[in-house]
């Protein structure tokens, strides 16, 4: 599957405060969240947020509260896809469970800008830029998550599972 | 293996688990709160799951907003009420409840050895009593309250050691902000934080369920210490449930060992926005402040109302400061209550809440306008975290946060004792 969208372009260490502040998270309905997303860090941000656009940060992006408001604010935002140096733990595994993809690669945020155009592979792992024409690669998932992504997030995975095996004890 | 490789090994059924390997685990607690189980609940009725897997497993506690601070606050909080009702889950209702990582423990729900998975962040608090504890999102949540299990990847762990006698005035909080100013906000980054030294030993145990507490400020799944006296005595009372005290091996392998002597480590601040922004008090002193708050699931236990009372017994706060003291739960108000903290805070001019998450991410009772400073016991300083994005958190310990609240400005409490 390969998704294509403009630049967003982040540093290191984005909190989960700032992309969803705690005074929404009296709400949970995606397009409630959505409209205040990114607000104190990027106040452009929903003006020129496009659906398929995708965030590049560097390090540890996704940091902080477990809220899982913050993948679903920047999926309900259009965000179809984040490529960062790295991930906050818990932030990876809100990602992947609510099916909005995110990658990790180590060169990637130094060879783009805020309003490049990104076309990335999933599967293969490819990002490509091709506002300058050059190429990076993303790491691979683990075989399991890539079951998870497939299967649609963990809510689809875990029901495939229920029906076949039993609970546990 | 160490201390997260022996518990995560026990609870899904092999003699041996090395990190990066993906398990299945068991749950034996499943938590959430006013604000993630909404969407927990949400996901769980999309399993298509009538009943949670085990409903003296599961709890909800409200904690965040409540007692409700407006209309959609108390929506949400009903919403997880009635589902506690329906499903005959553990649940707290205000008057019962406090800060969920204050309260749990107490309850005597989280014991050694245990594994809890929590939709919230600083689940790893339960470390401190040498539980696996680990926060997730809501969709995780809603699978494991379904199923009782919840995959994971085994953490590589790092070991801290700390050598030396605190001075007077420094505890967990100062120790643990000092920690993650050399290693980073990702410095433990998907890894297991043990905890061990002299200096831990003397340490009391709410010390270590506040070093435990801010192990997620350094990217971490998990902050453990072993089992020991201190820890054995805070249980007594709390439960009869028999529970496995794990000893990491000799041969156990770290990712990393840092060492550090702390004997004459100062008290610790983090100046905004990132909770390893951290320098000595002496270094950043003098800068005025609006407002201190005491209290939070890091620190808002019996000890840290007790080194605030000290500081602050017949003296007054600042006219320009408000000073907010929030109990982490019913049971350290109560206490506080008859050791006569709670009347010298109050005669001191602080104003004592009940047990709430309130102005630690920025929902009620205390939130900072544009331009307003605050130093707090909590745990996040981030850009926002507790109101304004233009308002600004530095964290300290209760000592320091209650010598500021009586200068008007970040301060030792040597400056007034
Ligand atoms: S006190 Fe603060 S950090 Fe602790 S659970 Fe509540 S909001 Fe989270």
């Amino acid at each position: 599957m390969k998704l294509t969208g403009k630049v967003h372009r982040y540093g290191t260490n984005v909190d989960t405060d700032v992309i969803i502040p705690a005074r929404y998270l009296k709400f949970s309905e995606p397009a409630e969240l959505a409209k205040h997303c990114m607000e104190d860090l990027d106040a452009d941000f929903l003006k020129r947020v496009r659906p398929g656009d995708i965030i590049v940060a560097e390090s540890n992006f996704g940091c902080g509260s477990s809220r899982e408001h913050a993948p679903i604010a920047l999926k309900a935002a259009g965000i179809s896809c984040i490529v960062a140096t790295s991930f906050a733990r818990i932030f990876f595994r809100n990602a992947i469970d609510i099916g909005l993809p995110i990658l990790e690669a180590d060169d990637a945020p130094s060879g783009c800008q805020m309003g490049d155009t990104l076309e990335v592979d999933l599967e293969s792992g490819e990002i490509r830029n091709l506002t300058r024409d050059t190429v990076f690669k993303a790491k691979p998932y683990p075989p399991f998550m890539m079951e998870l992504i497939q299967a649609g997030g963990l809510v689809e995975y875990t029901k495939r599972r229920l029906a076949t095996g039993p609970r546990a004890q | 293996m160490t201390l997260a490789e022996k518990i995560l090994a026990a609870h899904c059924s092999r003699d041996k688990v090395s990190p990066g390997e993906l398990i299945n685990v068991r749950a034996d607690l499943v938590m959430s709160n006013d604000i993630t189980a909404p969407i927990a609940i949400r996901e769980f009725r999309r399993l298509g799951v009538k009943r949670v897997f085990d409903p003296s497993k599961v709890v909800m506690i409200p904690d965040h907003f409540v007692p409700a601070k407006d209309i959609e606050s108390a929506e949400q909080a009903k919403l997880i009420r009635d589902f506690a009702r329906e499903q005959g889950i553990v649940y707290f209702e205000v008057g019962a409840m406090g800060i969920e990582h204050v309260l749990l423990p107490e309850k005597g729900l989280v014991l050694p050895g245990e594994v809890v998975v929590a939709a919230d962040s600083h689940t790893c608090t339960y470390g401190a009593l040498g539980a696996f504890a680990t926060g997730m999102g809501s969709t995780d949540i809603a699978c494991a309250m379904a199923t009782g299990d919840i995959w994971m990847r085994v953490p590589p762990t790092i070991k801290f050691v700390y050598h030396g006698r605190l001075q007077p005035w420094v505890g967990g909080k100062d120790l643990i902000l000092y920690t993650i100013g050399q290693i980073g906000v990702d410095g433990a980054r998907y890894a297991a934080m043990e905890f061990v030294g002299e200096a831990i030993d003397a340490l009391p145990i709410e010390g270590r369920f506040t070093m435990a507490n801010m192990a997620i400020e350094a990217g971490a799944k998990a902050g453990l210490f072993r089992v020991d006296r201190k820890t054995r005595t805070y249980l007594k009372g709390r439960t009869s449930r028999p529970y496995t005290a794990y000893v990491p091996d000799r041969d156990a392998q770290y990712l990393a060992v840092h060492e550090y002597d702390v004997s004459s480590l100062e008290p610790q601040v983090a100046a905004p926005h990132l909770p390893s922004n951290v320098a000595p008090v002496s270094q950043v002193k003098g800068v005025e402040i609006d407002q201190a708050v005491i209290g939070s699931c890091t620190n808002g236990r019996l000890e840290d109302l007790r080194v605030a009372a000290q500081v602050l017994r017949g003296r007054q706060v600042h006219p320009r400061v408000r000073c907010v003291v929030i109990p982490g739960s019913q049971e350290v108000y109560l206490r506080a209550l008859r050791e006569g903290i709670i009347e010298a805070l109050v005669w001191a001019g602080a104003v004592v809440s009940t047990p709430t998450c309130g102005p630690c991410l920025g929902g009620h009772m205390g939130v900072l306008a544009m331009g307003e400073r605050a130093v707090s016991t909590t745990n996040r300083n981030f850009v926002g975290r507790m109101g304004s994005p233009k308002s600004e958190v530095y964290l300290a310990g209760p000592a320091v946060a209650a010598a500021s609240a009586v200068l008007g400005r970040i301060a030792s409490p040597e400056e007034i004792s």
